[in-house]
């Protein structure tokens, strides 16, 4: 098992290199942008990445929460089973759904909060949750930065504006400084109650995550609409190359979030043997 | 051409400062533990 995690190393090392060669060299160039589009292959990765990171975040902050409670607990394990259900039985039968939302996306979504929520109960303790919770958005901080510096960076040849007030644009960068806080809160709060209060902020960030999502076919925007799902439509190759990149940006995050854990782990127990010291100095200087 | 170039040395530049914050604070910790060990032997 401890040989794992070099190896994985290596073979994310490998694919990052191979999804850079396919997004430079590999990939089509496209008819109208020329050569810029190319930021496309990082800029959307990096995007998804870090709502997946936002995502695990929200739910690692609703099981901390109902984790102190039983009953609470109990009714958040049958809304996740509903709530799965649900988007499942919708996929199948409303017709036709809203603008931007397609069958299949909808029955994953659902299937994927169910299985994420279930899996992070299996495997995380209650104070488990809340150092994965850290991890996440810390991670999903590193990712939404690099959307929010690769997006102008392409805005300005295309657009010719670094950045304009429009929802998306505007969305993305509060919801970085949702998660900023959220850091910034857990980074210098010393109250017994910042997990709590922490957690409580992050399932108010997360509410910006679909707004963000939802906001280029909600609202008139500057941002164009997506061309994956929604009824956009892009080249195989293209498509072929973004996939390789997301892939690639998905295992170099797992990677990151697997040392941040182990680095917090580490933390609080050192924290945890700092202060029973502490306690016990006292005692032995009687 | 130089924005795509720009757009990814960026991304690498973000994630490889990132690593090395990273780095960094596994080093005060690994510092720190030590410590912990020598003041209790």
């Amino acid at each position: 098992m401890k040989r794992a995690f070099p190896i994985f190393a290596v073979l994310t090392a490998l694919l990052l290199s191979y999804a850079l060669y396919e997004a430079l060299v590999a990939a089509p160039t496209e008819q109208t942008m020329g050569n810029v589009q190319r930021i496309f292959y990082y800029h959307v990765p990096s995007a998804w990445t870090a709502f997946l990171l936002f995502f695990i975040n929200f739910v690692c902050s609703i099981q901390y929460l109902v984790r102190r409670d039983k009953v609470a607990d109990t009714i958040a394990n049958w809304v996740a089973i509903v709530l799965g259900t649900a988007a499942c039985v919708a996929a199948i039968v409303i017709r036709p759904l809203p603008s931007g939302t397609e069958p299949s996306s909808v029955a994953t979504t659902g299937l994927a909060i169910t299985g994420l929520y279930f899996l992070i109960k299996k495997y995380f303790s209650g104070t488990g949750t809340d150092a994965l919770a850290v991890v996440t958005a810390e991670v999903g901080v590193v990712f939404c930065t690099v959307v929010l510096v690769t997006g102008p960076l392409w805005a300005r040849p295309v657009w010719g504006i670094w950045w304009t007030w429009d929802v998306r644009l505007t969305s993305t960068l509060v919801l970085w400084l949702i998660y900023v806080s959220y850091l910034m809160l857990r980074r210098f709060s010393t109250s017994g109650q910042t997990p709590l209060l922490a957690a409580a902020l992050a399932i108010f960030g997360a509410l910006d995550v679909p707004l963000v999502y939802f906001s280029i076919w909600i609202f008139r925007t500057q941002h164009p609409q997506p061309v994956i799902g929604g009824g956009g439509s892009i080249d195989p190759r293209m498509l072929h190359v973004l996939l390789i990149n997301w892939l690639a940006f998905l295992c170099f995050a797992a990677l990151i979030c697997r040392s941040r854990y182990r680095l917090e782990i580490l933390q609080r127990e050192l924290e945890e043997v700092q202060a029973l010291e502490a306690l016990q100095e006292p005692r032995s200087s009687r | 051409m130089n924005f795509l170039y720009i757009a990814y040395a960026a991304t690498w530049l973000i994630h490889i400062t990132y690593l090395g914050v990273l780095v960094r604070r596994y080093q005060r910790l690994r510092h720190e533990i030590d410590e912990l060990k020598r003041s209790k032997s």
